[in-house]
Parts: C-alpha cells; structure tokens; sequence
C-alpha cells in the first residue's frame, strides 16, 4: 500500500464507522500504542470533515496486560495510557496498525475494560495479515494482506517522518 | 630423638645467617656449623634452599578451651600452630570459665602437654572473671605457669585497677598485657569509623578508642615502672606514642597483626564478617604506620590474634557477628610479603617473629643457641601457594585471605627436637 | 532499556539512566492508581513476599498495595523481633521462602548490609525496604518522584536533609540519588550526628538551620528518634526542636515555592511544627501516594524472567 491507498482506505473506514454506528453518537476511538494512535487521530479528523462533529479519542498501552511478561528476560517499557473520558455505556472502536496474531487485540480488550464498561467494542485495523490465534475478528479492515508467518509487516507513517506506505519485510 | 638439619640457611637473629647444619640431639640445640656429621641413627632433613628459623613464637592467640571448644580446642589450635610454623604460643584466658586461677592454669597445660605438639603457655587474667573490678591471683597465676597477664578481650577501663595490677605485677617480673579499648568510644561500633563506615551505615570504633588507652597506659607505665605490653595496636597514634614512650626508657613492647599491616578498612565493604576483628581494620595510614613502626622497633613483635569462631557465628549480619580472624596457618607469607616490599630484611622479619617476642615475655625461646630448646622451623621463603580455609588445622576457617595467592611456605616444624608437622606431598599444588 | 538488575540493594550503584527509568514506569502506575479499577494483571502469577524483621506499617502496606495491584499474590512475614534475631535465621528463613517459589522477596532488617547477604543466599530478587542504617532505596526514589511530580528539575536544586543523618536510611539514599542527579545537597544538624566523612560523598555539612536554608527548595525533615537521647547525641528534645525544627518562619527563608518533605512517621512539634506539617507546602502525603506507584514501578521492572 503507498500513501494514496492508505488515505482511500482510512477515509473508507471513517465512512463504515458513521454508517454502522448511524453517525457519532455514544461512539468514541482508542489507538493501541503505538501503531494505532497516529491512525486513530486520523480517523477522528475524517469523521470531523464527514459528520462536522468531533469524537472523544485515548491512546491505551497494553504492555501491563501482555500475556508474555512473565516469559521475558526483561520488561518492555511502559508508556503512557492517556484516556480522559468515561469509556462506560460508549462504543468504542480500537484502532491498530496491524492485525496479526490477535495477542494484542486481547490485550486492549482486558486493558479497556478494567477502566470501565463499554457498551460495545469494535476493532479498526489499516492491514489484517491473517495468522490469527485466538479468535478474533476485525469490525473494519484496511487491506487483507496475505503474508507467510515469519515476514514481517510495517506502517509507516507521516507522523513518523517517513512517507506514508505499508512495508512487507522478508524473513 | 636426633635430627641433623643439613644445608639450609640458618638465621639466628643477632648471632647467625649463612648456610650452616643444625643437629638436634635429646631436645636441645647440640650442635650448629658447616658439613656436620650426622651421628648414627639420626634423621636427616634435606634444608637445602630453605630456610633454618628458631621456632616462631606467638604472644597473642585464643585457644577456647575450657568452654568454646566447638572454635577451637588446645589441641586443635597448637596443630594450627606448628602447621603456620609456631613452636610457642601464649593462649589468652577469656576462655568459659575464664583463666583467673590456677586449676585452669593447669588444666591448659595438661591439655598442651597431652597435645604433644607446639608448647602452650597460658596468660593469665588481670582481674577475677577479666570484668576489671578486683585482681585476680596474680602470684599463683604466675606459680602455676602463667607467662603473662591480660584481661584480653576487653581493656581494664577503671585506671586505678591497671595501676594496681602493674605494682602488683612487679612482683612476680611478668609483663602486663592490655587490649587498648576505651568501650564507651566504642559505643557498640563493629568496624573503623570513617569514610567507609558512613558508607556501608555501619557504627564505628574511631582510632581514638585505642589511642586514648595507650595514652593511658604509657602514663602509668611511666608513673609505675611496670613492664607493660600493648596487645594487636592498629593506629597512626598508638605507633607514635609507643615511640615516644620508648625514646624516653619506659618500659614498654608491642604487638602488631598481619592484618593490621597487609588489609585495610576497604575489605569490609559488601558486609564481609571475615573483616571484622577488634581493633579493626583500619586506613591505609595507619598500614603504613604500622609497617614504620616494624621497621624502626617500635612495634617489637607481629602476633597473630589468632581467633576462631564456627561458620554460623560468622554468618550473621555483620553488627551481630563475633569479632576475630584465625591468624597461626597465614602469619608466615604475610610477613615475608614485608621483606619483599622491602620493609624489613628477612632476618628482622624472623626477629619478629621468634626472638623479640621471647624477649618482650622474657621466654627462653626463638634462638638456635646450642643448648636451647630444639624448637626449629624449616621454612621455604619462595614457594607459591594459596590459602585454603579448608585444609586448615585449625577447627575455625574465619580468614579473609581465603584465595589469596602468598608466597612462604612452612615445611617442617620440630618442637622439643621431635618432627610435630610436615608438609605432605599432597599438599605441594 | 530495562533494570538489568537481580536486585535493587542500593541507590549508591545505579546509574542516571535506571533512575530515570524507574521514576518514568512509576508516571504510568500513577496513572494506573487514579483509576476506578486500581489493577493491572502485570504480575499474575508471581509471589512477592515481605519479610520485614523490624516492624512497619507504613512500608510494608505500600508495598503490599503495589504488589496486589499488580495482581501478584502477597506473603507476609514477620518473624519475631527480638533484639536478638540473628542472621542463620535470615539465610535459613530466606531459603524456605526461596523454597516456596517467592518470585521476589522485600527485606526490611535492623542490621546493615542484611539485603546483600540476602540477596548473594538467594535465586528470588530482592528489593532492599530497609537496612540499618544504611539505605531505603524505594524511600528515597519515592522522595525523587516527588519532587519531578512537582515540575522541579534536579540539576542543581537545591535541597536540604535536616536531621540525624548519620542514623538515617533515608538520608543516604537520597544523597546517592541527588548528588547523581546534580542537585546540591546540603545536610544539616548536629555535629554528634553526622556522619564521619560525609562531605566526600558530595553534600555541603551545615550546623546552623536558618544558615542552610537560604535558597533552599527541597527541606526534606528527617524523623528524630526520641530514644536515641539516652546516648549523649543531643541534650534535650527542647533543645534540639529549637535549633533543629522547621517551623513557619523557617520555610519563609528557603525559597518561595520551597516544599517541605518527611518520611514518617513525624513528631509534630520536634522536627516539625504542626502548621508546617499541614501547610501547603508540605507534599508528605503525596509521598505516601506516589510511594505506591513507585513501588509498583520496581516491582515491575524487577520481575522480568530470571
């Protein structure tokens, strides 16, 4: 994907997010640090030029909520989990960069519900490369990459200070 | 028994130091001199490049018995002392019950005779039950072969009880031992108090402590003529005012430890209980003050403190562990690593060791005269080896040189001209 | 980055980059903390267990509060604390708990140097809560989260420690962590209770209070313990809170903005006036709070697979 296909498919999503959820109401965004966040923040400012209304938006660290920190040497840094608005009764779509394994997405899942109880959880991802291994499904997806388990994928973005593009890295 | 001890080289402190035989003969010095003929029937122990020593003699070990006898027993602790090359030791009397009559006197030299091996002279207390309040019975003390007196352990702190254990000491011509400690400065501290300490968080006993007792002592050596001994010194400050004392005829002698000349305050850190002795550890001034203090006489004699305690006792915190380290099986290559820094020959080395402390005692012992005692030390003066708690003699295994690399190795002890150690074959790695 | 440590001993060994990384994982756990749902599954599984040979109550229950809301399973232990608890009981007691799969063990002991000898008996991580007088290590980085939480920098800040230094934990854990950090340091009280030799750890000595406190903008109260008069270290407690307490006026010479610290638990009126205790500048109960986070902190960064 290149930057052109990326900005067709945020706006893409945007759109699906406002016509399943009939427009903005009770509905806020969470990016999953650190993949999510830059994405998500894009999505509000779509949905802000499509409806003409602003959605809440938090950015959630899953790393206290991994399943694999008891099996690491050492600890991943923690960063900061920023979501200044009561999640509970809201539908909240979780925006990630990839979805891969879904390790991840449940992850976020225990991590949003432990701040509170949301009506609904949907699931935004720019690239779904298959592999999963638990079950989890995305509500709306970018692209469906098909990759080989050991490659590697990668978003790059803007805010990065890279051109906007999705890298497929071999083995 | 006859021994004719061929080749090496003799050093008699003062009377000798070349290549010479030494034949011992019925427990005696028989005979000293080049190409000796060995009589019939007598051993013949090869000394070629080795040295020929007199017996060493350690005024200051602590031998627990009666009482501690899981530390250390008489029997134990002289097999450690003929293995680090003393033929002679002076056991101090902070034993349970303490040495302040004659019956543990005697029971201690009942106990060495049995041993068989280095000659054990008792040091009797100062004060009954050493608690530095009423004398003990000095003259039967000395009767019963008490060499010393000493409330080793713990100073006698009221001045007016030392005063009066010096006059009455007179009379029986034996030598006054303190261990310099003012407890109240003390106040609980476990190490040296300085840089390190404050470090670590630990209490410490400042050099004033000792200083402010050899003061004391000097002054009433000074006011009484008594023949005054300073146990294990360990600062700049006593070193200076047993010089001073000395410059002006007061009779005094000291002491000092192979720690308190090799390891400093430093070897504490990390909580280490194997450096912690009293007096402890201190600066590395206070090191070279006792290496100056050898090299010019103020310090007459390197003693060894030797005192063991069990494992458990020394692995607890470090407030609450015991003070001591064993000190017989390491004192020899400790004090040749003198000589090769150049602070004292190897013939003053030697001194210090036998002939200066028999005289600070007046002990016919640590010359090879013919006609002393056959208390003889073949020693090798290069051989690498390394210290290894583990084949010690001794029952106790508190040192902190476990590891080090020495050089000097003591091969055969003889004590009445009988062989009481060898270093095996086994043991030559 | 990560703690590549077994334990956390000392402040003395750390390096400007671990304390940062400690007091930068302490930012989420506070966070953590304000929530309706104080938990996080981070530790599950794993056993921490406090082994507090002196008593505690203020300590030992901030870290059981961050080890639970790690979700870790807590032990406590308190063996009897005779004046004569010797250390064959700590190795042996150690062993059994090591023995019990304790992931990490919190040591508090009145003797110095007692988490080390811990530490060097045992495979579980140990995390010094206390040792003699020599270091409180999550004291003092609580002490640190503190004053940062309250947009100070530490390059040269100036801070005073007042009080019985040389028999202060806290005091030298805090001089460790300061002075590495590039704060000026300054100790104040007594001279029967500073420590031999402490200006060589890079901290200014001072007598005189109302001297030391002139642009100050960190007093950190140490706690003056009452029984420690029997010993010839200071007169009388009257005499002492004149010289050495902090009262009103006092803070009015260190710098406006000056915050007032105390590890607890404080003699009001002794090392420091009531009205000071409860002002505005005192932060000593965000200590308290940002102890937990803190403490959740390293218990994280020091659970890694060992």
């Amino acid at each position: 994907m290149d930057a052109g296909d990326i900005a067709r498919a945020l706006t893409r999503i945007a759109h699906e997010i406002l016509e399943r959820n009939k427009g903005v109401h009770g509905l806020a965004l969470v990016g999953i640090r650190t993949g999510g966040v830059y994405l998500a923040h894009r999505l509000v400012r779509r949905i802000q030029d499509i409806e003409g209304a602003t959605v809440p938006i938090g950015e959630l660290d899953i790393t206290l909520y991994r399943d694999d920190l008891s099996l690491r040497k050492e600890q991943p840094k923690l960063r900061k989990t920023s979501v200044p608005f009561d999640i509970s009764d809201k539908i909240i779509v979780l925006v990630d960069d990839v979805l891969f394994t879904g390790r991840t997405i449940r992850a976020a899942m225990d991590g949003l519900i432990d701040l509170g109880r949301p009506a609904e959880i949907q699931l935004a991802v720019l690239v779904d490369r298959g592999h999963r291994q638990l079950p989890i499904k995305a509500s709306y997806i970018g692209k469906n990459l098909p990759t080989s388990r050991d490659e590697k994928v990668q978003v790059m973005l803007e805010e990065n200070g890279e051109d906007d593009r999705v890298v497929i890295l071999k083995a | 028994m006859t021994i004719l001890i061929r080749g090496g080289r003799v050093i008699d402190p003062g009377r000798l130091n070349a290549v010479a035989d030494v034949l011992l003969e019925g427990g005696k010095i028989a005979a000293v001199g080049r190409n000796l003929t060995a009589p019939r029937g007598a051993t013949i122990i090869d000394a070629k490049g080795r040295l020929v020593l007199p017996g060493f003699v350690d005024l200051h070990v602590h031998f627990r018995e009666p009482g501690f006898e899981y530390k250390e027993t008489i029997q134990s602790g002289a097999a450690a002392a003929v293995a680090g090359g003393f033929t002679t030791v002076c056991c101090m009397p902070n034993t349970n019950p303490v040495n302040d009559n004659q019956a543990i006197t005697e029971f201690m030299l009942e106990r060495a005779r049995e041993a068989g091996l280095a000659n054990v002279l008792p040091i009797g207390a100062i004060t009954k039950g050493s608690e530095g309040k009423e004398l003990a019975e000095i003259g039967d003390l000395r009767r019963a072969g008490c060499v010393a007196i000493s409330d080793d352990g713990r100073p006698v702190m009221n001045s007016l009880v030392m005063r009066r254990a010096m006059e009455y000491a007179m009379a029986f011509d034996v030598p006054v031992v303190d261990h310099c400690e003012d407890l109240h400065l003390t106040e609980g501290g476990c190490m040296n108090e300085g840089l390190v300490s404050t470090e670590l968080g630990l209490p410490g006993i400042p050099a004033a402590a000792e200083d402010v007792m050899v003061g004391r002592n000097v002054a009433l050596a000074e006011l009484t003529g008594a023949r005054l001994h300073l146990a294990h010194i360990s600062t700049e400050g006593s070193v200076r005012m047993v010089r001073e004392a000395k410059s002006r005829g007061i009779k005094v002698t000291a002491e000092a430890c192979p720690h308190h000349f090799t390891i400093t305050e430093e070897v504490v850190r990390g909580y280490n209980t194997h450096a912690k002795m009293n007096p402890p550890l201190r600066t590395w001034k206070d090191v070279q003050a006792i290496k100056g203090g050898l090299r010019d006489g103020t310090i007459d004699a390197i003693a060894t403190d030797h005192a063991p305690h069990a494992t458990q006792e020394k692995q607890q915190g470090f407030t609450d562990a015991p003070f001591g380290i064993v000190g017989l099986e390491t004192a020899w290559p400790l004090t040749l690593a003198l000589v090769e820094e150049g602070i004292l020959s190897l013939e003053a080395a030697v001194e210090k060791l036998s002939t200066a402390p028999a005289k600070a005692f007046g002990l016919s012992k640590g010359t090879l005269v013919v006609g002393a005692d056959a208390d003889v030390v073949v020693a090798d003066p290069q051989e690498p080896w390394e210290v290894d708690p583990a084949k010690f003699r001794s029952k106790s295994r508190n040192t902190p040189f476990a590891g080090w690399k020495v050089k000097g190795r003591i091969k055969t002890t003889i004590v009445g001209g009988r062989v009481v150690f060898e270093t095996t074959q086994a043991e030559q790695s | 980055m990560s703690l590549k440590r077994k334990d956390l001993l000392s402040l003395a060994p750390l390096s400007v980059d671990e304390i940062r990384l400690i007091l930068e994982t302490a930012d989420s756990f506070k966070e953590v903390t304000g929530r309706e749902i104080k938990k996080v599954p981070a530790l599950r599984g794993r056993t921490v267990v406090n082994l507090f040979f002196e008593p505690s109550t203020r300590t030992r229950t901030s870290f059981e509060l961050a080890a639970k809301r790690l979700s870790a399973d807590v032990i406590n232990f308190s063996p009897s604390s005779s004046s004569v608890v010797k250390g064959e009981t700590l190795l042996d007691t150690a062993r059994n708990i090591e023995a019990m799969q304790a992931d990490i063990i919190v040591l508090r002991h009145s003797s110095a140097g007692a988490a080390e000898t811990l530490a060097c008996g045992v495979k579980s991580s140990v995390i010094n809560a206390g040792d003699g007088w020599h270091e409180h290590p999550t004291q003092a980085l609580l002490d640190l989260y503190t004053i940062r939480e309250r947009g100070m920098a530490f390059e040269g800040l100036r801070v005073a420690i007042v009080g019985d230094v040389a028999h202060s934990r806290v005091a030298r854990s805090n001089i460790y962590a300061l002075t590495k950090l590039g704060a000026e340091v300054r100790l104040v009280g007594p001279p029967t209770m500073m420590p031999h030799g402490v200006e060589k750890l890079g901290a200014r000595v001072f007598y005189d209070l109302d001297e030391s406190l002139e642009g100050v903008q960190v007093i950190m109260m140490l706690r003056l313990q009452l029984e420690r008069q029997g010993r010839a270290l200071f007169p009388t407690i009257r005499e002492y809170a004149r010289l050495y307490g902090l009262t009103a006026e006092r803070v009015k010479i260190a710098d406006p903005g000056a915050i007032v610290m105390h590890p607890g638990p404080i003699n009001r009126g002794v090392e420091i006036a009531p009205e000071v205790a409860d002002s505005l500048s005192s932060v000593i109960l965000e200590q308290v709070a940002n102890g937990v986070a803190v403490r959740m902190g390293i218990l994280y960064l020091m659970s890694g697979a060992n």
